[in-house]
């Protein structure tokens, strides 16, 4: 899975940052059938978590109602340097993570 | 909805039907003053959306095919960097000239065919099929080196009976509507059909990302989809009917930059 | 896609999105179910939707919710619901105070023009919604390819 995810590398403490994250995947809907008519399985990301220095700040329960290729975007407060850690699940059990540095200042 | 939706559509074509024929001249039915972009004729948002470095779906295909560009394959372990370096220069408006006439072969070839005779002659590696992600990765990324370039396929020499080709098929009717891509995209783009505005049918875009098919698609499936609205034969991809109708498009849109990675509707 | 779904899409698309949506609110029975009897109150969350989309395939969403996001008075979670969609609750966004601002942009699929609701639980117990009217125009030029 290509996952593009976006924090600013460096902020202020105290300073509300915006994160932006995009990440291939078909969301398939269960109701799509293929070629030969055969029903495709449902298979979304369902689960969508990103913790901040080993402490959730956002998760989220996706569906079938969320587009193809999904985009979330959301913030956090910039607290001390450290780490995003981002992790994601689907239907099907493929997970995948990403970790991106935060350097706080102040 | 098909049935519906046809209707409509022919019965807002078959009024301006007979006009097309004297388009078949020369000169740019469309001339460049008034070339529109496919973005033109879209709705805010997804003018936004695709030009939005982040959050254009496309460019997940962009960053799969700028790590394909470096991936070793075939038999000698050789990537495309190891003759083109680095894409950001060595590719820098090449997607602009395509189609265009492949010197070794003499034959006329888009991106994707020049990408997969350089992986099969060159590289000794297998073909990417056409529609894979691996084919719409890589060429999104090449044409990507483009953007913002204008269109500037040559029709010189070998590739004039190409374009010869693709233009009479442009303006051959087809299909149980028996319509012309002219009909569209010549003389009623701009007006509405359903809730769409007609487009010029532009290439610029391609691959693009479409939201009717939520993923990354080539040209030829583009095209594929307007023979199957006016219920005409769909042909094979990659086959020289195709070739053809692409160059004729590519000097139609001469002068309009790429902006692939296209958001589409 | 149906015809008769393309008949009802088309006479969707033709009304004026106020006149179509003129009716009170009726929340989703599922809200009902999140809110455990605790009533919900329309205000504090603001969700932005469209009012015409190009696609329905691919919607752009856009919710806030009006808190201070400190640790005794913040947004705890946001929920989203269709109408129309055969999956009524479409997303569930946990959050808290060190999101320090409740925002959430997504891109969202509906399967035809309907009302959406976003509803708010903060961090006292109490429920806040917010709906947004929004005309999927159905496009002209479908693919079976």
């Amino acid at each position: 899975m290509t996952a593009r995810i976006q924090i600013p590398p460096q902020a202020k403490r105290g300073e509300i940052v915006e994160i932006r994250v995009l990440i291939q995947h078909a969301m398939e809907t269960g109701y799509r059938h293929d070629d030969v008519g055969r029903l495709i399985k449902r298979n979304v990301i369902k689960l969508f978590s990103c913790r901040y220095n080993g402490v959730e700040v956002f998760r989220a329960d996706l569906s079938s109602g969320i587009s193809a290729n999904p985009y979330l975007q959301f913030c956090a407060v910039a607290e001390a340097s450290g780490d995003f850690e981002f992790y994601w699940i689907d239907d099907e059990g493929r997970q995948d993570s990403e970790r991106q540095s935060i350097a706080v200042s102040g | 909805m098909k049935r519906g939706a046809r209707l409509v559509l022919a019965a807002a074509l078959a009024a301006t039907a007979f006009a097309v024929g004297a388009a078949l001249a020369q000169e740019r039915a469309i001339p460049p003053g008034e070339l529109k972009s496919g973005s033109a004729f879209l709705g805010a948002d997804l003018r936004a959306l695709q030009n939005d470095d982040f959050a254009n779906p496309g460019t997940l295909w962009v960053e799969r095919g700028e790590k394909l560009w470096s991936a070793p394959a075939g038999k000698d372990a050789q990537s495309c960097a190891s003759c083109h370096r680095d894409a950001r220069s060595s590719m820098r408006g090449v997607a602009a000239g395509y189609p265009r006439i492949d010197t070794a072969s003499g034959k006329l070839s888009n991106l994707e065919g020049r990408i997969n005779s350089c992986r099969v002659e060159r590289m000794g590696a297998e073909p990417f099929r056409y529609e894979s992600e691996e084919m719409l990765s890589i060429t999104a990324y090449v044409a990507r080196q483009s953007r913002g370039l204008p269109i500037a396929a040559s029709i010189d020499g070998a590739a004039r009976a190409h374009f010869d080709t693709g233009r009479a098929a442009y303006y051959q009717r087809r299909g149980q509507m028996n319509l012309s891509c002219a009909h569209c995209h010549e003389a009623n783009w701009g007006k509405r059909l359903l809730s769409e505005t007609i487009s010029q049918g532009h290439p610029n875009a391609y691959p693009a990302y479409r939201m009717e098919w939520q993923t990354m698609g080539s040209l030829e499936r583009r095209l594929r989809a307007c023979l199957s609205g006016i219920r005409a034969e769909m042909l094979p991809y990659g086959s020289p009917d195709y070739l053809d109708l692409e160059l004729f498009l590519a000097w139609r849109a001469q002068g309009l930059p790429i902006e692939t990675p296209g958001v589409r509707r | 896609m149906k015809r008769r779904d393309f008949l009802a899409g088309l006479a969707g698309s033709l009304a004026l999105p106020g006149a179509a949506f003129a009716q009170a609110d009726s929340l989703d029975p599922l809200v009902l179910v999140l809110a455990k009897g605790a009533p919900v109150k329309k205000g504090k969350v603001k969700l932005v939707l469209p009012q015409l989309a190009d696609n329905g395939n691919s919607v752009p969403i856009h919710i806030t919710v009006d808190s201070p996001m400190t640790a005794s008075d913040h947004v705890a979670s946001i929920h989203l619901y269709s109408e129309r969609n055969p999956v009524s609750n479409m997303a569930n966004f946990y959050l808290g105070p060190r999101a320090g601002k409740a925002e959430i942009v997504s891109r969202v699929r509906l399967a035809g023009s309907q009302r959406v609701t976003a509803v708010a639980k903060l961090s006292d117990g109490s429920f806040w919604y917010d709906a947004a009217p929004v005309v999927v125009t159905l496009s002209a030029c479908l693919d079976e390819s």
